[in-house]
């Protein structure tokens, strides 16, 4: 973690310890500024909050919107649950590993993606849904699967303006 | 001539399949062609199948009531009707960006004949027929405005309850019959009863919008087209009980949600329709957005009162109940989007209007979602009643890929697979449970005759797995074993014993679970054995891993 990372976190917690129950916002906060929440991260949060490291582990490591690694610049959210299935989200999900040569939880290894199983995005009725970097998509297909990862490719790896 | 109003969902479903990229595209084809425009950003009608589904307002060529469906669902938007004066609104969709130029060819502002024509949005059968009370609203309103939201019925039973005492709030709610939304189906007035039965000076409102099932998105599509009427129902219930802070757990799946949300809870607070005198009455409530962190576990509630205290969401051993000693160790009333969003309704119409809905002891509507493999899949809202196979082929209009639907599981992961045989089955939490299955939030996901069961059930166990809170055993380790056993069935090791190994399992997990996540997980499972048993042998190449 950076000294400027440290500061991130310390000027979060701050601003937020005398909230009700804050540490689950504190995290979120950590991770919406910093992309993840670094393990160096864990004995500020509990020294300010009043907690043991194990009680602020153990609630980083509990929910599992919450990263111990930096993710990829984008985040490829494939939803895996019951009603994206019955339109073939499992054939989506091996399209997508392939395409991006990863596995779910996995970073490609230039940094751009990395890809995530969701349980469900309330997109159920345009199945299969994915999420990515926050904007949703439904009834997707290999191809429009593949068009999407293109865009932000060829926006990331683009000559400079 | 005023500026003409045109109607482009925002709803995050209606986003995820092109209505904001058609939106734009109006926007851009009207100032190109010097025309003025209020594009107004509803939630979406639910009819997925037609979205993007745009919308304009013209002058009504017929009186507004006659092409109103006389159903008493629309009883609660009379006021709506007389101030609407002379205008209705008509549907095109679905609308892709390649259709706007020949839209405004079509002179579809002014109600143009298009092949995307729908005519009348209100009198499209699928919507004609539903019984909206709770969703009434939604897909009409502007989400993030006090006045449309007023100006269509909107706050009537919050000025209701404001002038009613406390116990007689309850009182509505106990006689309206509604029971609770999220699942599990519990009366919502008895459980108000005992919050404001306890004496102490701090009582909290939560609600449960940790709407984690597949399959449901009724939560979602009320957050983000009507959120003022949670907001409502929240601030009513901190009324009847004496609680002046109420929480929104939200999942953190739901990002449009979120902020459709605190948009509306800014307004109501600038509104003063929240905040230390709610309407001039003296009466504080504050309210507040609290985000989830991907957890499913967190939708049961004390492993999301749990979670708003800002811990692991492992679930809490009862009693005492949380109406009892919940959020921070105070009384605290835990209720599903749905259920609060159907409290405005009950005190403005009253209890016996809600109650003559429905049937049985399941009194009302609910909101039901189509999901999955369904040709016309979105949100249907009517009385308890209605039949499964009427959802399924009246409204749904059967698969999507054309094939015969081969099973339905009804009320999300942990709801059991409903096979075609039973199709006839009523919506009621009573009926629902003498088949062995449950109602749950009302979510219906559709598999046609290529679902492969054992499957289906290997998944139940192995999401069980990873959502598992750890706190009881028979949920923590029996998940793992159930997929490690469906895996020698299909694999071909003593198939038949560990069929018999997997019945076991299953009750062990029924009866010694703590919550509801291992005591039902089960019920996918014994369905998907129970009908569908020939699925459960050898076969080749073994099942793949899921997640």
């Amino acid at each position: 973690m950076l000294p400027s990372e440290s500061d991130t976190v310390r000027r979060i917690v701050e601003d937020m310890k005398g909230r009700p129950g804050p540490l689950i916002e504190v995290l979120h906060s950590v991770q919406a500024a910093l992309g993840y929440v670094p393990p160096e991260a864990v004995p500020i949060l509990a020294e300010a909050l009043n907690l043991s490291r194990a009680e602020v582990h153990g609630v980083v490591t509990f929910y599992h919107f919450f990263r111990e690694t930096p993710p990829g610049r984008h985040t490829v959210s494939l939803c895996r649950a019951e009603a994206c299935q019955s339109m073939g989200a499992d054939d989506l999900a091996e399209h997508a590993k392939g395409r991006l040569g990863v596995d779910f939880h996995e970073t490609t290894k230039d940094g751009t993606f990395s890809l995530e199983p969701v349980f469900c995005l309330g997109n159920c009725a345009c199945s299969p849904a994915a999420m990515i970097d926050g904007r949703l998509y439904g009834r997707l297909t290999p191809d429009r699967f593949d068009a999407l990862i293109a865009e932000r490719q060829s926006k990331t790896s683009g000559p400079k303006q | 001539m005023s500026a003409a109003t045109v109607y482009v969902p925002r709803d995050a479903s209606a986003l995820s399949i092109g209505a904001g990229e058609v939106a734009t595209a109006i926007a851009k084809e009207a100032s190109a062609r010097g025309i003025e425009l209020k594009l107004v950003r509803n939630g979406s009608r639910g009819a997925f199948w037609l979205e993007p589904l745009v919308e304009v307002v013209v002058q009504s060529q017929r009186p507004v009531d006659a092409g109103q469906s006389a159903s008493p669902a629309n009883a609660g938007q009379s006021e709506s009707l007389s101030t609407a004066s002379q205008t209705q609104r008509l549907a095109y969709g679905p609308v892709t960006v390649a259709d706007v130029p020949g839209l405004f060819a079509a002179d579809f502002l002014n109600g143009g004949a298009h092949p995307l024509a729908l005519g009348p949005t209100d009198a499209i059968p699928w919507f004609a027929s539903q019984q909206r009370l709770t969703f009434a609203r939604v897909g009409i309103v502007d989400p993030a405005s006090v006045a449309d939201y007023v100006a269509h019925g909107g706050y009537q039973g919050l000025r209701r309850a404001l002038s009613t005492a406390p116990e007689a709030i309850v009182q509505t709610v106990l006689d309206s019959g509604l029971r609770g939304r999220g699942g599990a189906a519990f009366p919502t007035g008895i459980k108000w009863k005992t919050v404001l039965e306890q004496k102490t000076q701090q009582k909290y409102i939560t609600c449960n919008a940790d709407e984690g099932d597949s399959g449901t998105f009724s939560d979602r599509m009320l957050m983000e087209g009507d959120p003022l009427c949670l907001v409502e129902g929240m601030t009513i219930a901190g009324l009847a009980v004496g609680a002046t802070q109420g929480y929104i757990y939200l999942r953190a799946e739901y990002p449009h949600a979120y902020r459709a949300l605190n948009t509306a809870i800014a307004a109501a607070y600038q509104a003063r329709y929240l905040g230390s005198d709610v309407l001039g009455s003296g009466k504080r409530f504050d309210l507040e957005v609290r985000l989830g962190a991907g957890a499913y576990i967190c939708g049961e509630e004390t492993s999301m009162l749990e979670s708003l205290e800002g811990k692991r969401g492992e679930v809490r051993v009862r009693p005492p109940l949380p109406a009892i000693k919940g959020l921070f160790g105070q009384p605290t009333i835990v209720n599903n989007v749905i259920t609060f969003a159907s409290v405005p309704t009950i005190l403005h119409q009253g209890a016996e209007f809600y109650k003559n809905f429905g049937m049985g002891r399941s009194r009302g509507t609910l909101p039901l979602q189509l999901a999955g493999n369904i040709k016309r899949g979105g949100l249907v809202e009517r009385a308890f009643g209605v039949s499964l196979r009427e959802l399924l082929y009246d409204y749904g209009g059967g698969s999507a890929t054309g094939r015969p639907i081969r099973a339905v599981q009804v009320g999300g992961p942990l709801g059991a697979y409903i096979p075609a045989s039973q199709f006839d089955v009523l919506i009621d939490y009573e009926a629902l449970t003498n088949i062995g299955a449950l109602l749950g939030h009302g979510g219906i996901v559709v598999f046609d005759d290529t679902v492969d069961m054992a499957r289906m059930a290997r998944y139940a166990m192995e999401f069980c797995a990873i959502e598992s809170c750890g706190k009881c055993t028979p949920c923590r380790i029996g998940s793992t074993r159930g997929v490690e056993v469906i895996d020698r069935i299909v694999g071909g090791v003593e198939s038949e014993r560990n069929v018999q190994l997997l019945e076991s399992l299953c009750e062990t997990m029924l009866q010694g679970s703590l919550c509801g996540l291992g005591g039902m997980t089960p019920f996918p499972v014994q369905s998907a054995l129970k009908h569908f048993r020939e699925d459960f042998r050898a076969r080749k190449p073994p099942l793949k891993r899921t997640g």
